[in-house]
């Protein structure tokens, strides 16, 4: 049965509380969720409060300020720190998000940080996606031809066919929406997951594609793609305002039309 | 604990090559539902108050007898197909999941078959 409880060691309690600094006028407080491997204890929630006068102003910003200055154990991911790497998704005030895109002030009172949902946490905030990635190479994301390349250029496409593809390419990877959906939580092993099928559409919807037949035989399964529901998560919490559910509703409109 | 590494266990089985078929039906039986379940929400409040003598006399008539099969076929059909994906969903041994799935669709055909064959007992006047 899918579970809704969690199990016995994943329960979090309450961790360390670290005050801000005396003289602090105007304080937030993070509350960040930790985890290690290293030794047997169950999550906790630790507590951070943290000077806004002297820090930037994305959640990010505040991570980077608490690491670096506070605790250098908490551990999470990010690069780019603008939006772009997909490095840094994680839990933000009950939405998944991009911690550098997403402001501090936007948060009403008290930070919550955890990692992306129900996925298998390696560290802190850092989640394990090599399912979700394998994922990702299952739907083999890249051009398939039989015809060989013009000798002398690229395989053309005009502007319009090129127009199909905004809205997809866009899509950084960062797996805020496949993790904000309840399908993908309880069937995450055998659906593919709204990232992962905006991915397939991407290709399906390329007009150089010669392979949407094989791409749309190995979507068609009561599992892979039909386990969407039409929830509507993915879209909402997409950090790159993005409509993977709409991607999902063109896949099917494909398979219903290749029917007859 | 297993060694299979995660491109083989994301590929598994392969596809079903199977799931549109399902999709089409399932929303054909609710576009269907929608005029036949205002039919028979109208038909139920006209019918408020009647004896058994009454009710055999409205569906002795085949548009209403025909209506009355044509709204249990698409309701059983469409609540089996819904039911079918919820179990899918939710239970995940494939042993459990199929009994489960096997139990579920033969009670939708029993109590299918049942209820049909009760408007045509009352239809012809039985």
């Amino acid at each position: 049965m899918a579970e809704f409880t969690l199990p016995k060691n994943s329960k979090v309690g309450t961790g360390k509380k670290h005050p801000a600094p005396a003289g602090a006028k105007n304080v937030k407080t993070f509350r960040v969720y930790r985890w290690s491997p290293d030794d047997d204890k169950n999550p906790a929630i630790d507590t951070f409060e943290i000077d806004m006068d002297d820090c930037g102003p994305m959640v990010l910003d505040a991570l980077i300020k608490i690491k670096n200055e506070v605790d250098s154990t908490v551990t999470f991911r990010r690069s780019c720190r603008e939006g772009i790497c997909g490095s840094c998704a994680m839990n933000i005030d009950g939405t998944n998000t991009l911690a550098c895109l997403k402001p501090i002030e936007d948060v009403k009172g008290d930070v919550k940080v955890y990692p992306l949902p129900h996925m298998p946490v390696i560290k802190d905030l850092v989640p394990d996606v090599s399912q979700i990635y394998a994922q990702l190479a299952s739907i083999e994301p890249w051009l398939k031809t039989v015809t060989p390349p013009p000798p002398d250029g690229e395989r053309l496409q005009s502007p319009d066919e090129r127009a199909k593809l905004d809205g997809l390419w866009e899509c950084i990877l960062c797996f805020c929406c496949s993790t904000s959906c309840p399908s993908y939580w309880w069937n995450g092993d055998r659906y593919l997951g709204p990232a992962i099928l905006l991915q397939a559409y991407r290709w399906l919807a390329d007009s150089r594609d010669e392979a949407k037949g094989e791409r749309l035989d190995a979507l068609e399964d009561p599992f892979r793609l039909y386990r969407c529901h039409t929830i509507m998560n993915c879209t909402k919490t997409c950090p790159k305002g993005l409509n993977p559910a709409k991607a999902i509703a063109e896949v099917k409109k494909m398979m219903v039309e290749r029917q007859g | 604990m297993s060694m299979t590494n995660p491109l083989a266990r994301v590929r598994g089985l392969g596809s079903a090559k199977e799931g549109t078929h399902h999709w089409i039906v399932q929303r054909m039986t609710a576009v269907a539902l929608v005029p036949l379940t205002l039919w028979f929400v109208v038909s139920l409040i006209s019918l408020i108050g009647a004896d058994l003598a009454a009710i055999k006399s409205w569906l002795s008539s085949p548009f209403n007898a025909v209506m009355m099969i044509l709204t249990l076929i698409a309701g059983f059909h469409h609540a089996q197909l819904g039911l079918q994906v919820v179990i899918e969903d939710y239970i995940h041994g494939h042993g459990m999941k199929l009994a489960t799935l096997w139990i579920m669709k033969g009670a939708a055909f029993f109590f299918g078959a049942a209820s049909v064959f009760s408007v045509i007992k009352l239809s012809f006047g039985g």
